[in-house]
């Protein structure tokens, strides 16, 4: 009887450490194959771009067409301008939604309306991001009559709103609510509450939340099409046409010309490397500043 | 002559849910007056009715009055806003503001009500971190995170922060139940300091605590105040059976 028992003990672990095994070993390949494909994509991008980088890209606008050379100059300056036209956009805006779904909304954001907008923002950023962009089309190119920067910037932003607006709210609900009854309880009221100690105290994590949207619409392409739509020169103004990175990229990789797709290759690595550099900088930065001891309270 | 802060027929809700009923009480003018009484007794909620805190919760609201000096503070031309500013608070758990330094915490009343002045702000700071006891701790270090300083030192900052503003109450809600003895005993010795320049009512769960260091006490039970008096005679003649009951220990 005894025997039995501790063979059926040590049978059964042995069975339970064989399967611990086999299911950890599952995990680390999936962990594994999950970060394959970034990898890969990043090693393929730079074997491939790396030979068409060099100073006359970042300094020159696209040759005419036929003629070997050029740069992309303009399409980087053209995302810098449509990243900053979204910005100023979408983060106020989205910060404002946050603000209004994690203090006001109805019983501290949990009102019915709070409830749709929180509804409509998720919605929203599951949208494709083309359907906006015609969206911005009907909206601003046609009564503009033409394609614009300011169209871009503004399908940019409405992208970004919904990501900035859920994350911001996310953080700001971390702050526990007896730190806002120790500001109110200091006779100071609840907008400069919010404002000055609640927003400003989370406002690390809260920047972090909102260059990592701006990275991501920075490498939008659908949206752009056409809003802002591409110029081959150096942009004439916010109201007329203006380059970007991914639509150069597009543009230049369905082209028949070598020249170009090695372009193409060029702004895909310098697309990547900037958005790469964003995420790097925004963990740097924001993650390393005494964060663990930014969370309020206990 | 009427006392420095006193309710008339103070009652609160949540929702249709009555936590307080027609409550009674003068609180005079440097004295320390201690609130106890069991869990979900009220004893919170009456506090937080006196610096108008509680209407802040959502579905929360209370009739009756609460006289400062005279003045009915829940009077419809009343700002709750200026009303905080004279009856300060410190809550149960320590709660510095994250991100702000020990000088940002301390000065961030005075600097959101407009204070610009440098030199104001400092002494203010200074003043009030001694009177908190906290200064010798951290005179070096102002710049350093509130959130930084260990959980005694962090609740004595949120008392240096009430004062700050220059309240003539300080309500504290169990202000030392999440910490040390040793820290506890450091607040306990404070607040004989502090009744000096301002009256104090605090919501205990400690009844050595209350016996230790206020002038009066308040029974509360089931929404009700059911006795309040001299701490020395609540403590030792108690005129309700249910005080006597709780304060020897047979419940609560």
């Amino acid at each position: 009887m005894q025997r039995h028992f501790a063979d059926y003990i040590f049978r059964s672990y042995r069975k339970r450490k064989a399967i611990n095994a086999l299911m950890c070993g599952l995990l680390v390949l999936a962990a594994t194959l999950a970060i394959f494909p970034l990898f890969s994509v990043f090693g393929y991008v730079v074997a491939q771009g790396y030979s068409a980088l060099n100073w006359e890209f970042f300094t020159a606008v696209p040759k005419p067409v036929g003629e070997i050379g050029g740069g992309m100059a303009n399409a980087l300056l053209g995302t810098c301008t449509l990243v900053a036209l979204a910005s100023l956009i979408g983060i106020p805006w989205g910060v404002s939604v946050a603000l209004y779904l994690s203090e006001y909304g109805g019983k501290q954001g949990r009102g019915r309306f709070a409830g749709v907008v929180r509804f409509s923002a998720d919605m929203l950023s599951s949208i494709p991001s083309i359907i906006v962009g015609l969206f911005v089309y009907a909206l601003v190119v046609i009564t503009m009559r033409r394609f614009s920067a300011v169209a871009g910037g503004l399908a940019l932003g409405i992208l970004m709103i919904p990501t900035v607006c859920r994350t911001t709210e996310e953080l700001l609900r971390m702050i526990p609510e007896h730190i806002r009854e120790a500001g109110l309880a200091l006779g100071l009221p609840r907008w400069k509450v919010i404002l000055w100690i609640i927003l400003k105290g989370s406002r690390g994590p809260i920047t972090t939340g909102i260059m990592l949207s701006i990275a991501r619409v920075s490498g939008e392409t659908a949206p752009l099409l056409f809003t802002a739509f591409n110029n081959r020169f150096w942009q004439s103004g916010l109201d007329q046409p203006i380059a970007s990175l991914p639509v150069q990229i597009y543009t230049y990789a369905i082209s028949p010309y070598d020249d170009w797709h090695r372009q193409a290759w060029a702004g895909a690595l310098l697309l990547v490397m900037l958005v790469f550099a964003m995420n790097l900088l925004t963990r740097v930065v924001f993650n390393s500043g005494g964060n663990s001891k930014k969370q309020g309270g206990n | 002559m009427y006392s420095l802060l006193s309710t008339q027929n103070l009652s609160a809700s949540f929702g249709s849910t009555q936590v307080l009923k027609n409550i009674q009480m003068d609180f005079d003018e440097f004295t320390v007056s201690a609130i106890i009484g069991p869990s979900g007794c009220g004893k919170s909620t009456f506090i937080r009715c006196l610096n108008r805190l509680h209407e802040e919760v959502a579905e929360a609201s209370a009739t009756g009055k609460v006289l400062l000096q005279g003045h009915d503070i829940y009077a419809s031309d009343v700002d709750p806003v200026a009303i905080r500013r004279k009856i300060g608070m410190v809550f149960q758990k320590p709660n510095p503001f994250p991100s702000l330094s020990i000088f940002d915490n301390v000065a961030i009343g005075l600097k959101l009500a407009g204070v610009r002045r440098g030199a104001i702000l400092r002494e203010t700071v200074e003043r009030s971190l001694k009177l908190a006891a906290l200064w010798e701790e951290v005179k070096d270090k102002l710049n350093s995170q509130g959130t930084s300083l260990s959980g005694g030192q962090q609740q004595r900052l949120c008392i240096a922060r009430a004062l700050a503003v220059e309240p003539s109450v300080l309500l504290m809600d169990e202000p030392t139940s999440a910490l040390d003895p040793i820290s506890t005993a450091k607040i306990e010795e404070l607040m004989t300091e502090l009744k000096k320049t301002v009256t104090i009512v605090i919501v205990t769960h400690n009844m050595q605590q209350a016996a230790r260091i206020s002038d009066k006490t308040a029974f509360f039970l089931l929404g009700e105040m059911i006795e309040y008096g001299e701490t020395s005679e609540l403590f030792t003649a108690p005129k309700d059976q249910r005080t006597e009951r709780y304060i020897t220990g047979r419940f609560g």
